[in-house]
């Protein structure tokens, strides 16, 4: 027995349409939300959920070989590459919602209405007819009949994509690669770098001391107050500057009364804090 | 009964926001994904017109798409990166030094 993707008879036309129907709500829901969306990180995995439904909706439309580089390529190799590249650029980069050009939010909302308006005329004056008759080419043969195509008519535009690729590849190594001006720094000229700085231990870990050892939780110093050189730059800048969290208050030295340094203090934490 | 109208249509709506988020954000990253919107709604379309018409060009054409598309992408965010390290902006608007 042979299986096969696209489904027949009237049930599976039922759980096409009900599968078609929630795959587009989702990913035309996760793609105002990508726009949306104040963070990057966030607009990337709702860009992953949008690429998920249309490998779904690739494999409705009797495409299984699309749908599988779809997930592969798109959602394994592009967004890894995108969010490794957010961790670089940092992650605390939101954007801002000051306007550069005035009125800018308005006019693109209008042009893009416009577009949906004059792409939705193109669509409905143009003759769609229903789907072509059911073949191998769509489901079990998919992958042969494309290769067959793949390796006879498009053969060269398959060779020019080999070349585009490697310039791809070189291009990125070039644009990536960081000269060096000044010499390498040697254990030597660290150590002495580090002697003459004024401060040769390394920095405080994150959490010594304090209620919890999490990596955002800054360690208490002998005197009680919070050492903010023991938490990360990067976890602070990802809660804002703007305010605070409440397991990193703002300004260095403030003494801090143990128990009331973090949200859930316990009864136990203020008798302990009493003593 | 799901006729190939439906997902054009999809394709469209897709291929609008993505559109409208490459005019409004600020961030060249998520610029990038918007454009990634667009192209993938823009190879919705052509396998939904591979099915149309029973003939698999659509499919290929969508495949070299996806080609080019990873291409783009790596080399968009090496040039991201590259202007990261001098300017520490990834906005859009910081990148105006060939404005005027």
């Amino acid at each position: 027995m042979s299986h096969t993707f696209v489904l027949a008879g009237p049930a599976a036309e039922t759980s096409r349409l009900i599968g078609f129907w929630v795959l587009a709500i989702v990913s035309v829901g996760a793609a105002l939300g990508m726009v949306l969306a104040r963070k990057a990180v966030h607009c990337a995995v709702l860009l992953a959920i949008v690429m998920l439904s249309l490998a779904v909706l690739y494999l409705m439309l009797g495409a299984p070989f699309l749908a599988l580089v779809q997930i592969i390529v798109y959602t394994g190799a592009v967004l890894m590459l995108f969010l490794f590249v957010l961790m670089i650029v940092g992650i605390s980069a939101a954007d801002s919602i000051i306007e550069t050009i005035r009125g800018q939010r308005l006019w693109a909302t209008l042009g893009g209405i416009a577009m949906l308006v004059l792409l939705s005329l193109v669509v409905g004056n143009a003759v769609i007819g229903p789907a072509a008759p059911n073949s191998a080419k769509f489901s079990n043969g998919n992958v042969t009949s494309l290769a067959n195509l793949i390796f006879t008519r498009y053969l060269y535009p398959f060779e020019i994509t080999s070349a585009l690729l490697i310039t791809a590849a070189v291009g990125a190594m070039v644009l990536a690669h960081r000269e060096r001006i000044r010499p390498k720094p040697t254990q030597r000229d660290l150590a002495a770098q580090r002697v003459a700085s004024g401060r040769p231990a390394p920095l405080p870990g994150p959490g010594t001391y304090a209620q919890h050892n999490a990596v955002d939780m800054p360690a208490l110093l002998p005197d009680g107050s919070q050492s903010e050189l023991s938490v990360s730059p990067v976890l602070s800048g990802r809660t804002g500057g703007a305010s605070a969290p409440p397991a990193l208050p703002s300004g260095t030295g403030t003494s801090v009364v143990p128990g009331t340094s973090g949200g859930t203090a316990s009864p136990a934490d203020q008798e302990a804090g009493d003593h | 009964m799901v006729t190939p109208g439906h997902f054009i249509a999809l394709s469209v709506i897709l291929f609008v926001i993505g559109a409208v988020g490459v005019l409004v954000r600020r961030n060249a990253i998520v610029v990038f994904m918007c454009v990634e919107l667009m192209l993938n709604a823009a190879n919705l379309a052509f396998v939904t017109f591979s099915r149309m018409h029973g003939a698999l060009d659509g499919q290929v054409i969508a495949f070299f798409v996806m080609v080019v598309a990873a291409a783009e992408v790596v080399v968009g965010l090496a040039i991201l990166t590259a202007i990261f390290r001098s300017r520490r902006s990834a906005s859009v608007d910081d990148a105006n030094l060939m404005k005027y």
